[in-house]
């Protein structure tokens, strides 16, 4: 049990559950942002795989990873046009849309990675991004190497998480998502452009979750597989609840999800003796179970999953 | 006339995504480098006018259309069980358990109690989110996806763990001893009592659904909960029925996959049966009565795909792409709605008329 309390050891779980964060996490933002305008978004799951297929289909394509990560974004919020379109514009039941999603994505990445990347994908890896130190900032003992030593996908989510926060609670366009997803009717009424708004944060809410799947491929395992997201979207919409529909909250849930994770593993390696499928089961079931410990103390948005139609004409 | 014709259209809309969902795989074909007419008269050919391929086709309807089940008779109580994989697994290992470790028993006993144990590891699974969504008001499609990957992983741990065979190669039971196997239908295919017996069931939840008070009171929590609690039906309660019977459908999936195919408990034995139950759920806008011909042409393109590969040389997990098209397709169609439209307001307006000239007729003849 002393080895627990090693140090180095605490800084390595720390780091290492920041970085197995990050995919979860940019995935809870979008869909905090999501949900806050009234639009459940079951589809984070396909966003985030396409989002990784993307990055290896643009990092294959061009050769660099800025490529991946344009392609992964550009792919993840088609997945968001199509929630938009059928969810937000033809008020299709929202987790129908969703679950669409994700099985059209689940499907044509298959094909797709079949047909582009060949059998062998698996064996031949693609340039991804590496951790950059950031001078001094990364001399500061446990919390230096923690935060500072990482990839830029991490330095971004740093800047993307307080931005969120200032979106929503400290702008206009922040207080017309609230108003679109607490009651949508009353903000059509004042002006606020309800399906523009909504639209909107299910384009920004897919072009998160691609920028989390690509760093999936970019800067853990540098290749595609079939359903590599295995279940992060999912896990980010627990992520959700568990932060209150708040950016920095969500954050925070999925650093727990990535710290489970990262326990996972590091028990994984240290108790061979202990099947190794209690630990990969450890994330879902924590999820679980912090859904439970939640219950009833944290409020929705009061109009997230209703589609909001002006009266109808007849 | 016309709005009849319409309203005919539109009642067959899956017919139409299902269409154009093919339409639109064509263009994969094309990509992949095949004639798209070849390779569907292929995968269909030898789907279902192929007496072998037919029998490949009946293996996977069995699954398939307990999946479909599984998704669709929550969803009449407005619950998406889309844990459907993870209930497959868990009906599996408790079928397997049944089968290896209960004591001697005659099989004409055995094997019924092997399919319930099934049925019940399914039902157990889809509780746990029914109860959660009952009582604690946590979403129930969340909770079933998370649960798909513990089952899972489960699954995997008893194949390699206690359940292994010793000695074996890789994670693997024990083979379930011959009496308990199901019997053959299309011999010598693998095709397998548990296709028929899936089709008896989707009948009788057809029925259940239609003409008792219990499909009824779970057809009115679906359409309207607070209706439902006015008129003193207990939705918590039903709640739990719909996703514990959902789940038993899975399960009994899984069963028949050990019993009717397999013979042992592998570890990610199912191919993605759980999904393809939302698929097939979807296809047939979660009517019961339509559900084994969705799950009929789901198998066909499953099992004629492995044989289209060969052939044509496309890649099989086109019909994962076919799948997640349809499914983008029908949930499309569900943005049409017959009775917004133009014709539907006409045909509306049209039987208030007639109901109108009726009550005149009936005052003064």
């Amino acid at each position: 049990m002393v080895e627990w309390l090693d140090a180095s050891l605490i800084t390595d779980m720390l780091r290492s559950s920041l970085r197995l964060m990050i995919p979860i996490g940019y995935a809870a933002m979008g869909g905090v942002l999501c949900e806050r305008s009234g639009v459940y978004n079951m589809g984070l799951e396909g966003m985030l795989l396409a989002g990784a297929f993307g990055g290896a289909l643009g990092t294959f394509l061009t050769g660099s990873p800025m490529g991946g990560l344009l392609v992964g974004i550009l792919l993840g919020m088609s997945g968001a046009i199509a929630l938009g379109v059928l969810a937000v514009l033809f008020s299709v039941n929202q987790i129908v849309c969703g679950i669409a999603i994700n099985l059209v994505v689940i499907g044509l990445t298959a094909f797709f990675a079949r047909l582009i990347f060949g059998l062998d994908a698996t064996t031949q890896t693609l340039p991804g991004f590496s951790a950059m130190a950031i001078p001094l900032l990364s001399q500061i003992p446990i919390v230096g190497p923690v935060l500072f030593n990482q990839d830029p996908l991490v330095y971004l989510m740093y800047a993307v998480c307080p931005f969120l926060y200032w979106l929503l609670y400290r702008s206009e366009f922040g207080l017309q998502i609230r108003a679109t997803g607490e009651n949508p009717a009353a903000a059509d009424t004042a002006g606020v452009p309800v399906f523009r708004i909504r639209f909107m944060c299910v384009l920004l809410s897919g072009a998160l979750a691609g920028i989390g799947g690509a760093y999936i491929v970019l800067s853990q395992v540098f290749v595609f597989t079939e359903h590599m997201s295995a279940g992060k979207g999912f896990i980010a919409l627990a992520a959700i609840i568990l932060g209150r529909w708040d950016p920095i909250g969500s954050v925070m849930a999925s650093w727990f999800f990535g710290f489970c994770e990262a326990l996972q593993l590091r028990l994984q390696f240290a108790n061979p003796e202990v099947p190794y499928q209690f630990f990969t089961a450890l994330p879902y079931v924590a999820s679980i179970l912090a859904l439970i410990g939640v219950y009833g103390r944290f409020k929705p948005p009061a109009a997230v999953g209703i589609p909001y139609r002006r009266e109808s004409k007849a | 006339m016309k709005a009849r014709l319409i309203q005919v259209a539109y009642a067959g809309r899956s017919i139409w995504a299902v269409l154009t969902a093919l339409l639109c795989a064509s263009v994969l074909f094309v990509i992949a480098g095949a004639d798209p007419i070849q390779a569907y008269v292929t995968l269909f050919g030898e789907a279902f006018f192929d007496y072998f391929g037919f029998g490949a086709t009946v293996v996977k309807f069995s699954p398939i259309l307990l999946a479909g089940l599984a998704v669709a008779l929550p969803l009449k109580a407005g619950l998406f069980n889309v844990g459907g994989e993870g209930q497959i697994y868990m009906g599996a290992l408790f079928c397997t358990i049944a089968a290896l470790f209960l004591p001697f028993l005659h099989p004409a006993i055995h094997l019924p109690l092997c399919i319930a144990a099934g049925a019940l590891g399914g039902a157990f699974w889809a509780f746990i989110a029914g109860w959660l969504k009952a009582y604690r008001g946590i979403n129930e499609v969340i909770v079933t996806l998370l649960l798909n990957y513990v089952g899972i992983n489960l699954v995997s741990y008893a194949a390699g763990g206690p359940l292994m065979e010793e000695g074996a190669p890789y994670p693997y039971s024990p083979e379930v001893p011959t009496a308990l196997h199901l019997p053959y239908i299309l011999p010598p295919t693998d095709a397998h009592a548990g296709a028929p017996a899936g089709l008896v069931l989707a009948l009788c939840l057809a029925l259940l659904m239609r003409y008792t008070t219990f499909g009824f009171a779970m057809t009115i929590v679906g359409n309207n909960a607070q209706a439902a609690r006015y008129a003193g039906i207990s939705v918590e309660h039903q709640i739990l029925y719909a996703m514990s019977l959902g789940g038993a459908l899975a399960g009994l999936a899984g069963a028949f996959e050990i019993l009717g195919l397999k013979y042992r408990l592998f570890h990610m034995f199912s191919a993605g049966y759980g999904f393809d139950g939302i698929v097939v759920a979807f296809i047939a806008s979660a009517n019961l009565a339509f559900l084994p011909i969705a799950a009929l042409f789901l198998a066909g393109l499953r099992a004629g795909a492995q044989l289209m590969q060969r052939a044509v040389g496309v890649d099989s997990t086109i019909v994962d792409a076919i799948q997640g098209l349809v499914v983008m397709f029908v949930a499309a169609s569900l943005a049409l709605r017959f009775s917004d439209s133009r014709w539907g307001r006409a045909a509306a307006q049209r039987r208030a008329d007639e109901a109108l000239a009726g009550s005149k007729e009936l005052k003064h003849g």
